[in-house]
């Protein structure tokens, strides 16, 4: 049993659980950062900043996101392929879309035909990331949004009382007090970007559940094992995973909670403080 | 090429089965537009299907567990909270594909029990095991939704019906119901839209279609692979779902309306959508 559980690609498939990670890792500070950049953008006084914010927020509304993960890909993807088609190759003279092909100069093609295994996985993995980033940069310019109006309307107007400008009142005010409105947002948010990690397996990448549907098969597509279909064992594997995952994040959410709650005037902040006295 | 009249009685019905519409789907180069508006059309009956079905059913699931996770008893507690966290911790894509596999396992032939033989074969179809494991995890996230409403009933309420006499079930159904559904309601009207995107994970996630007959996504994915260009299929499918989204929050719009009719309409609380998270 520990021996079977021990071979090579059972390893890979530990080693997918880091891929997981990875994603998590790479996902969560771009699309915090993208959301940031968003609600900044809905609230600003500038046209020109607030409508292409408006249109990126309510995009990704309304539409299951799955659609997202399957289109941009292969947007950016086939974006990048003319780019690098209209640099590298200026004199090609037949049209890019020929009937239903897409069709680009050896030279342009993302990444090279010539290029490593680990470079072809690797820019399927940042397109992912990518795709990631931007649906969920949307969630988070909506809840970060919701955050900054959050803050009570007098603790600006003092702001503005003591002679800060709006970009002082901004960080040294509002920065540091959103996060309390903010976080429950959020947390609900990261839950629900571990729970569609899964969905990497449609965009091609070698994650857990390309790995329980290989080894748990009777015969896949790359090796035909002598067990009978334990896929059902696989998967239960994972989804013990997946809880693990969601349970221990839940934790150190409400640890985080509590400290950004300190000392804040919330009905959180008036329990902690009777509780101290 | 064929012309639209064409492409719409060969398609409109296609998602049914191949006896409904073209045995073959269009291919390659003979891909119309109208081809792709009308057979994404056509999958979207098994996105409804699923979602309507899936959340009317869930509806009396999840009003049971609620009251389960408020009960007196410590085992029912315990029970429905675990369901609740099962469903509610993890992906609903691993949840297809559990159960899909665990469905698989049953024996082909059918299950005997005292003589008779029960068929298993129509449990791994997408059409039964699919909306089952939609019905389970909607069912979870709702009662979620409606055991926090239960808490937050307001004391008062509670109280005048003790005045009036009221119990058990008269109070249940006079007093503790309807305002569960008020307090409840904009979060499960939320939960229901997130439902219906969810849907589109079916044919996605473990669940093989049978002669071609999927959902608007298999379609949008599968016109995307013909003719290599995602700038079509996946536009059509956005302004479907837009489209049903819409409908579905006017639908239950008017039954927040409804549940409100006694309060004066400067009172009446407003929905508030905001849909579109992936579980």
């Amino acid at each position: 049993m520990a021996c079977y559980l021990t071979t090579e690609t059972h390893l890979a498939m530990y080693r997918s659980v880091l891929v997981v990670l990875a994603l998590l890792a790479l996902v969560a500070p771009l699309a915090l950062g993208l959301g940031f950049m968003g609600a900044l953008a809905v609230r600003s006084h500038n046209p020109l900043l607030s409508g292409p914010g408006k249109v990126y927020v309510s995009m990704v509304r309304g539409v299951p996101d799955i659609i997202f993960f399957l289109f941009v890909p292969l947007a950016i993807d086939q974006g990048l392929e003319y780019l690098m088609h209209q640099i590298r190759c200026p004199d090609w003279s037949e049209p890019i879309r020929k009937g239903n092909d897409f069709v680009v100069c050896a030279a342009a093609k993302v990444p090279l035909a010539s290029s490593a295994a680990w470079v072809h996985s690797l820019y399927g993995f940042m397109l992912a990331v990518i795709a990631f980033a931007l649906v969920f940069g949307a969630f988070a310019a909506n809840t970060l949004h919701g955050a900054m109006t959050a803050v009570p309307r007098g603790q600006m107007e003092t702001a503005e009382a003591y002679g800060m400008s709006r970009g002082q009142a901004f960080r040294r005010i509002m920065l540091p007090q959103m996060w309390v409105y903010a976080l429950p947002g959020l947390s609900n948010l990261w839950m629900i970007l571990t729970k569609s990690t899964p969905l990497l397996f449609l965009l091609g990448v070698q994650d857990l559940v390309f790995w329980a549907r290989e080894l748990g098969g009777q015969k896949t597509g790359l090796f035909a094992y002598p067990h009978p279909d334990w896929r059902v064992w696989y998967f239960l594997g994972v989804l013990i995973f997946y809880l693990t995952l969601t349970w221990a994040s839940q934790k150190v959410f409400d640890r985080l909670m509590v400290r950004v709650t300190l000392g804040q005037a919330t009905a959180g902040g008036d329990a902690q403080r009777k509780a101290m006295a | 090429m064929r012309t639209c009249a064409e492409s719409f009685d060969g398609l409109i019905l296609r998602a049914l089965g191949r006896d409904f519409g073209d045995r073959l789907l269009p291919r390659g180069l003979d891909i119309t537009f109208c081809d792709q508006v009308f057979l994404i059309a056509s999958g979207m009956i098994w996105n409804v299907y699923f979602a309507v079905l899936a959340v009317a059913a869930g509806f009396v699931l999840a009003t049971a567990l609620a009251l389960s996770m408020g009960s007196r008893l410590k085992w029912l507690r315990k029970l429905a909270g675990g369901f609740v966290f099962l469903f509610r911790g993890s992906p609903l894509f691993i949840q297809f594909f559990f159960v899909y596999e665990a469905l698989v396992l049953l024996p082909k032939s059918g299950i005997e029990i005292f003589g008779l033989t029960i068929d298993t074969a129509w449990t791994t179809r997408a059409w039964a095991g699919a909306l089952f494991v939609l019905l389970l995890n909607t069912s979870a996230y709702s009662a979620a939704i409606f055991h926090g409403a239960l808490q937050s009933i307001p004391r008062g309420d509670i109280e005048a019906a003790d005045a009036y006499g009221m119990s058990g079930w008269t109070r249940f159904h006079r007093i503790t119901w309807p305002t569960m559904l008020r307090l409840a309601w904009p979060s499960y009207t939320n939960e229901a839209i997130f439902l219906f995107h969810a849907t589109t994970l079916v044919f996605f996630s473990a669940f093989p279609a049978f002669q071609q007959s999927g959902d608007a996504l298999y379609y949008a994915r599968y016109f995307a692979d013909q003719t290599f260009n995602p700038f079509v299929a996946y536009p059509i499918i956005a302004a479907y779902f837009i489209l049903a989204t819409l409908g579905g929050i006017m639908l239950f719009g008017v039954i927040n309306r409804r549940l409100n009719r006694h309060l004066p309409k400067e009172v009446r609380p407003k929905l508030r959508i905001r849909p579109q998270f992936i579980r």
